[in-house]
């Protein structure tokens, strides 16, 4: 086991893991009936980091999301953000998930603009703002993401891979600190997930946000993240972190180099591990 | 003019429907020699609402008006009920069961009730019309709101949206659809509901002008009457269904909404 601990909260201010996750856990219902979505987990996360967690459907993966997100709360240990305990010291945060959710009846532009309108400072000024700076600021960031003159159509107008780059537009354009990403790119096709993952990467070196990536494509988690963490089934924990040392930016080619694929394997060999299979289908069903 | 074309050729076959049962009835009326006074032929309906247009045209204003502020009280307590338990599991679960028990009473069945409170009139006449049609929409607009993606819902309370936001951002924009649909149910039970209440207690109004004409045997302007209600019952429901077009054309997906 390679669980990182989380250096002690008296640490100097300057040490300080932006997000600090101290024997956290999480239990659903009560008594007989509860049952331990995640065992008491140690995990930091450094400014500007990115990281990827992985592993078997139903591990609690999601679960960590939701309490950084401040949906959930622990039921035991702390989760710090900022040196603080969470809800103390409101971030702001973007999410995105493999259901894009963008409202049908606004056009992309307005989609994106959503979180401009709720989230301070930018919500005092949204309605002086909105045909202005603001729609600037929307029009460049979908122009980020090979998006531009699109601001017009309606999200059914658009294929499930430009709702997709809408969707991280949506999460983005409050400048967020940290972004949270629920296997995002999961329902496209290998091609377009692939181009996803270039914008993604770009995103992140031009913005130097602090992400924390779900999913199931270990090959989308070794090409995006500083390191992966692995989570073994419910009660989930994390099995092993592990750093990505491929320079920056990363390319598709580099995803078929052997030490990539070396460490693909050995993610993959954890994660067969910690479903209890052998890798072939022959484990009772109902897990998974 | 070729957009023209095109609708008119969409509607021809419900035109052609309707031309078709009036001539039907006329010639069967005639073919079988039924009297007037059982069934009146559509061309003598016409005559009769011809004939005592200035005297039915205070009735079908008088209707009209208790169905229009019956309505409209009846949409904006509908919607305050149907965000209200849309919005919240528990007000769902604590009020739902009474929604429905107050709706399977009778509305007529009410009527003598407000006439005892209120006297016979118009304020009997707008209470029916309003009940009648709270329903529909309560269910109609807490369905369309109580349907939000948990996913968007966890998006928004990301951006530390407050209750508010999400209603007025979210919610209320994705329950258009359902509570434009249930307007065109309600103002044709509204319309059920003035005129039952004018048949039971009321001086003035269509329901009232038809019972008194058919008291006198004059079946004539008794189908007259019919024939208002159906045509304003028509005029409304055409006009939400415009405005729910306009409003709510993102759910219809119409392709021609691109280019507006």
């Amino acid at each position: 086991m390679n669980v990182m601990t989380a250096s002690s909260s008296i640490a100097a201010p300057i040490a300080r893991p932006f997000i600090a996750f101290e024997q956290a856990s999480v239990t659903f219902g009560r008594g007989e009936k509860a049952v331990q979505a995640l065992q008491p987990t140690d995990l930091t996360i450094s400014e500007g980091d990115f990281v990827a967690l992985v592993g078997p459907s139903g591990c609690g993966k999601s679960t960590i999301l939701k309490m950084v997100s401040e949906l959930l709360k622990p039921s035991s240990g702390y989760v710090f953000i900022g040196g603080r305990e969470i809800g103390a010291n409101p971030i702001r945060i973007g999410m995105a998930y493999q259901n894009p959710t963008l409202l049908p009846w606004l056009n992309i532009r307005d989609n994106v603009m959503l979180p401009l309108k709720i989230v301070p400072p930018f919500r005092g000024e949204f309605s002086a703002k909105r045909k202005g700076e603001f729609r600037d600021r929307v029009e460049a960031l979908l122009a980020q993401v090979g998006l531009s003159g699109f601001g017009d159509k309606y999200p059914w107008q658009l294929s499930g891979g430009m709702m997709q780059r809408a969707n991280l537009c949506r999460a983005l354009i409050h400048d967020p600190e940290l972004l949270l990403l629920d296997e995002p790119f999961g329902a496209l096709d290998q091609f377009t997930r692939e181009e996803l993952w270039a914008i993604m990467q770009d995103l992140w070196l031009s913005k130097k946000l602090t992400v924390l990536l779900v999913t199931h494509d270990l090959r989308e988690a070794a090409y995006l993240a500083n390191r992966i963490c692995v989570m073994s089934m419910r009660p989930g924990r994390i099995l092993d972190d592990s750093p990505v040392d491929m320079p920056r930016p990363r390319t598709i080619d580099m995803t078929f180099q052997p030490d990539f694929v070396a460490l693909n394997q050995r993610l993959r060999a954890m994660i067969v591990g910690a479903r209890g299979g052998t890798g072939i289908v022959n484990h009772p069903p109902g897990q998974g | 003019m070729q957009r023209i074309l095109d609708i008119a050729r969409e509607k021809a076959a419900s035109t052609a429907l309707i031309i078709g049962v009036f001539v039907f009835w006329e010639l069967f009326c005639l073919a079988a020699n039924i009297s007037d006074i059982l069934l009146p032929r559509p061309t003598q309906i016409i005559a009769a609402l011809i004939k005592y247009w200035p005297a039915i045209w205070p009735h079908t204003y008088q209707t009209l008006y208790t169905t229009l502020v019956g309505f409209a009280f009846g949409v904006a307590i509908g919607v305050a009920i149907g965000v209200l338990i849309g919005s919240s599991r528990l007000a769902y679960d604590t009020a739902y069961p009474l929604l429905v028990g107050f709706s399977s009473i009778p509305k007529v069945a009410v009527v003598p009730i407000f006439v005892l409170w209120y006297g016979a009139g118009t304020v009997p006449a707008i209470l029916t019309a309003m009940i009648i049609c709270i329903f529909p929409i309560v269910v109609n607009v807490a369905t369309g709101i109580a349907t939000v993606e948990p996913e968007l819902e966890d998006v928004m309370k990301t951006l530390k949206a407050s209750k508010l936001d999400i209603l007025w951002n979210v919610s209320l924009p994705r329950a258009m659809p359902y509570f434009f649909a249930s307007l065109k149910v309600a103002i044709a039970l509204a319309f059920v509901g003035s005129v039952v209440a004018e048949t039971v207690a009321s001086n003035r109004g269509i329901g009232n002008m038809m019972m008194i004409a058919s008291s006198s045997f004059n079946v004539p302007l008794v189908f007259a009457g019919l024939f208002v209600l159906a045509g304003l019952g028509v005029l409304l429901y055409a006009i939400f269904s415009l405005i729910e077009h306009r409003i709510t054309g993102w759910a219809h997906r119409k392709t021609d909404l691109a280019a507006g």
